[in-house]
């Protein structure tokens, strides 16, 4: 009811407003500004920054207003994100969403309304196709399975059995769920490697080394491989290899998905032994797709960015050019 | 029953005690390698040691929290200002990491000392702005810290300008992850702050005055008590022990998170205290009682971790712990149980 009386009023002042901007009230007019509304999940890692700052500085450049909402990795802050901007009559939607399920409802909102939704970064899962314009963003089980392939040709020498530990993301969350995906898709074909443990850090430094300290005390020198979803959990992990005496890159293999710098420092100073690039800066290529869809183009449905995997040799040489 | 176990199951801390006992020895039973403690790298390793050091942010909180709900109030701002305080500290030493001819340099912002007295006078700040909020504005106390608990969170993003600050500076490091005499600092810290309440609450009249706060404020205060300056303090005091926490916290993961650090830290802390023994309603309080809560829920975590529960059951087992141990804990539900057994006896 709430929403409902708030979207009669938003639609009963649009008018004048339009009106007070010299009349141009149909979508199309050139020289008013296309209005974003993006909700984006958090501040949860040095990654999300970035992509962050891309959206924001790519907005500004393509001018684009910006309304930017914060989800603080809740739901129901994002839900609320995207009806207010229902209710403002943004021209396009985008978002990262929190987890993959449960949009049904909002996306349906906003279908109703006529705003196209863009789906960054991380997938969502939904049974209508059309609820959502396009998926611009990494494909996370890929990056899974490059991470297992990069561990696969790097122990190609080794004799098993080869003990792995997982950090996982965020319970429930795309890149948590694709990323085990993938990664067990090409691990599990070779007998030799074993997932021994797995448990969630949540994506955060903190709770990466809280669970991996766990991991150390319960299984101690069987660990031969650190595999984990995030940087971050991949460099809170690593203090606790070594402050339980193990050397992380040597004693115990690190790979991990995002190539941060802090990833970048860490395996300049060999700690870390090889991270999967997810590229976070779409802000550019975001800001055409919007201005497309507002235009009324096709785009395509899946729209996948440019990524790479960067080891210890590697390392040195891309740090300086590294922005996240 | 022994009248001697009556009188040792009488006092405040033997149900919290007995608590953490049984969790240390089914953990030891079914989770071989859980109690062992070994000596490496010059320090003590294992699982105990993890956990108090885990929990000293948590006991910290507790213990201010302890004094906050004895004078009958409630301070849910607890996480937002351990977010504050590590932002601030993480801001003010500076995270900037130069890197000349392949030499990588730490450079600070400001100097350590100054970083942690900033940190720490922001939350003694935040403590005097609820305890004003309540004393003197006359809010309920649980809505007085949750202006703090929402906007402190946006306010340590503001300082930390949205992102994870990273801090490149090794002295600052010992606070959260040093070791002295083979124990970790932090273990020196929470126990040198233990004593310090101990001896204020016990060897002067401040433990009595907030006796008898809690019990009755108005007549405390007809009785010339000056009660709204201790509560006051008191406030300030809880901030401070979140500030403190803040550093711990910071330090041990060399970064300042402020949408994450200390997320849901109150509940945990409320949820110490009461373990511990503590009257929600005020009046009747155990410092020890709360060090023991934090360590039992602390304990309850690192179990989860080492049994290997799959994560997407983690919430459900230690709701389910924690229910058991509340269960323990209440008086009543084990005069019900008593009252059961001696029933069945006579039928038998």
């Amino acid at each position: 009811m709430k929403i409902r009386s708030l979207l009669l009023a938003a639609v009963a002042v649009l008018p004048l407003l339009a009106a007070c901007s010299g009349g141009k009230s149909d979508k199309g007019g050139a020289d008013r500004p296309i209005t974003l509304g993006f909700s984006q999940v958090g501040a949860e890692s040095e990654w999300r920054t970035a992509n962050t700052r891309s959206i924001k500085a790519a907005a500004k450049a393509a001018g684009i207003r910006l309304k930017f909402s914060d989800a603080q990795q809740k739901q129901e802050n994002q839900i609320k994100a995207l009806r207010s901007f229902i209710a403002q009559r943004v021209d396009v939607i985008a978002f990262s969403p929190v987890v993959e399920s449960g949009w049904e409802t909002v996306l349906r909102e906003a279908k109703a309304a006529g705003i196209p939704v863009i789906v960054t970064d991380r997938a969502v899962d939904v049974t209508d196709d059309s609820l959502y314009t396009t998926l611009i963003g990494s494909d996370f089980v890929e990056e899974g399975r490059r991470a297992a392939r990069w561990l696969i040709d790097d122990m190609k020498d080794r004799k098993g059995p080869i003990n792995i530990v997982e950090l996982q993301g965020t319970v429930g969350s795309a890149p948590a769920i694709d990323r085990q995906k993938g990664f067990h898709e090409v691990i599990d074909a070779d007998p030799r490697f074993k997932v021994i443990r797995s448990q969630s850090g949540d994506f955060t430094r903190a709770k990466g080394k809280e669970v991996m300290e766990a991991f150390l005390k319960a299984e101690g020198k069987n660990i031969d491989v650190l595999y984990a979803h995030n940087d971050d959990m991949a460099i809170g992990a690593i203090q606790a290899i070594e402050e339980a005496g193990l050397q992380p890159g040597k004693d115990i293999t690190v790979v991990s998905i995002d190539g941060v710098k802090g990833a970048f420092q860490a395996m300049m100073a060999g700690k870390l032994n090889a991270t999967v690039e997810c590229n976070p800066l779409i802000g550019p290529q975001l800001m055409d797709i919007v201005k497309k869809v507002h235009a009324g183009q096709t785009v395509p449905k899946r729209i996948i960015v440019n990524e790479s995997v960067f080891d210890r040799s590697q390392a040195a040489a891309a740090f300086p050019s590294r922005q996240y | 029953m022994s009248a001697r176990f009556k009188q040792l199951s009488g006092h405040t801390l033997f149900w919290p005690l007995l608590t953490l006992a049984l969790l240390l020895v089914a953990n030891g039973i079914f989770n071989p390698g859980f109690l062992a403690l070994q000596w490496r790298e010059g320090h003590l390793y294992g699982n105990l040691i993890d956990i108090v050091n885990r929990a000293a942010p948590l006991i910290l909180v507790s213990i201010g929290m302890t004094l906050v709900i004895a004078v009958r109030g409630l301070d849910i701002s607890v996480g937002a200002v351990l977010a504050i305080s590590a932002t601030v500290a993480a801001w003010m030493i500076g995270g900037a990491l130069v890197v000349d001819h392949g030499v990588t340099t730490a450079v600070t912002r400001l100097p350590m000392p100054v970083a942690i007295a900033g940190a720490l006078g922001v939350a003694l700040a935040c403590g005097l702005w609820n305890g004003l909020l309540v004393v003197r504005a006359g809010m309920q106390p649980i809505i007085a810290t949750l202006i703090l608990m929402v906007a402190g969170r946006g306010l340590a993003q503001l300082i930390g300008g949205g992102q994870i600050l990273t801090i490149y500076y090794p002295p600052y490091f010992y606070l959260g992850n040093g070791f002295l005499l083979g124990l970790p600092f932090t273990l020196f810290v929470v126990a040198a702050i233990y004593a310090l309440t101990h001896v204020a609450l016990n060897r002067t009249a401040l433990g009595l005055f907030i006796r008898a706060i809690g019990v009755n404020p108005v007549a405390s205060r007809v009785a010339g008590i000056r009660a709204r300056l201790i509560t006051i303090g008191l406030y300030m005091f809880c901030a401070l022990m979140a500030g403190v926490a803040g550093l711990i916290v910071s330090s041990n993961v060399k970064s300042a998170d402020a949408n994450n650090a200390g997320q849901l830290l109150e509940l945990d802390a409320i949820l110490a205290v009461t373990l511990g023994g503590t009257l929600l309603t005020g009046g009747r309080f155990s410092l020890a009682g709360s060090v023991v809560g934090a360590l039992i829920i602390q304990t309850l975590t690192s179990t989860i971790y080492s049994v290997g529960i799959p994560p997407q059951v983690n919430m459900v087992v230690k709701a389910m712990l924690v229910f058991a141990v509340m269960l323990l804990q209440s008086a009543e539900f084990r005069t019900t149980v008593r009252g059961w057994l001696v029933r069945t006896e006579r039928r038998a």
